[in-house]
């Protein structure tokens, strides 16, 4: 029980400390490399408190592919020169709103926390937690018999998520010589090949 | 304090929350940043579920956070599009500069 209290501190305090300096390191690409320091970290408290599918699902979906999503943007536009100006230039009015309406957000958070009753009778549910098969296991049998419209769900999501991006970036250029594969395809020997008599000392005109 | 319980994940999942929170809020440089807060959030909100289906014994919690990961990779695809797609038509990405709708 130390040891798992050790960890669990280890992870939070690492977790805390790379989400704050999300929000406030200087440079853009700062912001993405604590990020992915943070989603490491929570995936590792999954882990350790037994959820392995989603620890290493976190891992994988966003360490693998959002994270680094966002460096591919972060690198490919010019946001270099954009330092973080906080409290310096040109002061903001929404600020102390914003923070205001973020510590009441925290404060409603913990009251909850504190709150928290362990009620006997929750547990009356048809899909518990099973003690003899993995983690894994569990979750595919429930996700693939009761929920397998949402899952279904999701992958629509998905789908409509790789389209939207496909359309919204997709820029048709003027001016560029493409392949035709119709054209390509379609040719015959009759308009692919012309014989020409060619008369001496006149030479042949092509491509007119 | 060394009995780690439900309150202790929950209070990671509140300061998260928290930090994202204040990351939207607080942010004057550019829109990658508060899309990053964002994903900090719906971090925070999959610490609450995952800590509760643990702590309570259902499975339920970890199939939503399920879809909360698919959602929010879908959120992350559709926002970067639209980043690059603006920073293509006005050439800055910068908080201060998005003052197209006078909000």
């Amino acid at each position: 029980m130390i040891v798992h209290s050790i960890f669990f501190y280890f992870f939070s305090v690492i977790a805390i400390f790379s989400s704050l300096m999300v929000i406030t390191s200087r440079s853009t690409i700062n912001s993405v490399f604590f990020l992915i320091l943070d989603f490491i970290s929570i995936g590792c408290l999954f882990i350790m408190v037994g959820a392995e599918f989603l620890g290493m699902i976190l891992l994988i979906v966003y360490v693998g592919a959002v994270a680094v999503l966002f460096l591919f943007v972060v690198m490919m536009l010019n946001v270099a020169e954009q330092k973080q100006s906080w409290f310096i230039g040109k002061k903001s009015t929404h600020i102390p709103t914003g923070l205001i309406v973020s510590v009441l957000i925290l404060l409603e958070l913990l009251v909850v926390v504190g709150g928290w009753k362990y009620k006997e009778d929750l547990m009356s549910s048809s899909t518990l937690l099973l003690s003899d098969v993995s983690n894994t296991h569990q979750l595919g049998l429930v996700m693939y018999t009761d929920y397998i419209l949402y899952f279904q769900l999701a992958g629509i999501v998905l789908l409509l998520a790789m389209i939207g991006a496909i359309l919204l970036t997709f820029r048709e250029r003027i001016g560029v010589k493409k392949q035709s594969y119709i054209n390509q395809i379609s040719r015959n020997p009759s308009t692919a090949v012309e014989l020409i008599k060619v008369k001496s000392n006149q030479g042949v005109k092509i491509d007119d | 304090m060394i009995e780690i319980g439900l309150g202790h994940y929950l209070s990671l999942g509140a300061i998260i929350f928290f930090l994202g929170v204040i990351g939207i809020f607080l942010n004057r440089k550019n829109v990658i940043v508060i899309l990053m807060s964002i994903e900090l959030i719906l971090l925070a909100v999959n610490i609450n579920l995952i800590s509760f289906s643990i702590f309570t014994g259902d499975i339920i919690g970890q199939i939503f956070t399920m879809l909360i990961l698919t959602v929010a990779a879908a959120e992350a695809a559709i926002g970067l599009a639209i980043i690059v797609v603006y920073y293509r038509n006005r050439g800055s990405i910068r908080v201060e500069d998005i003052h197209g709708m006078k909000g």
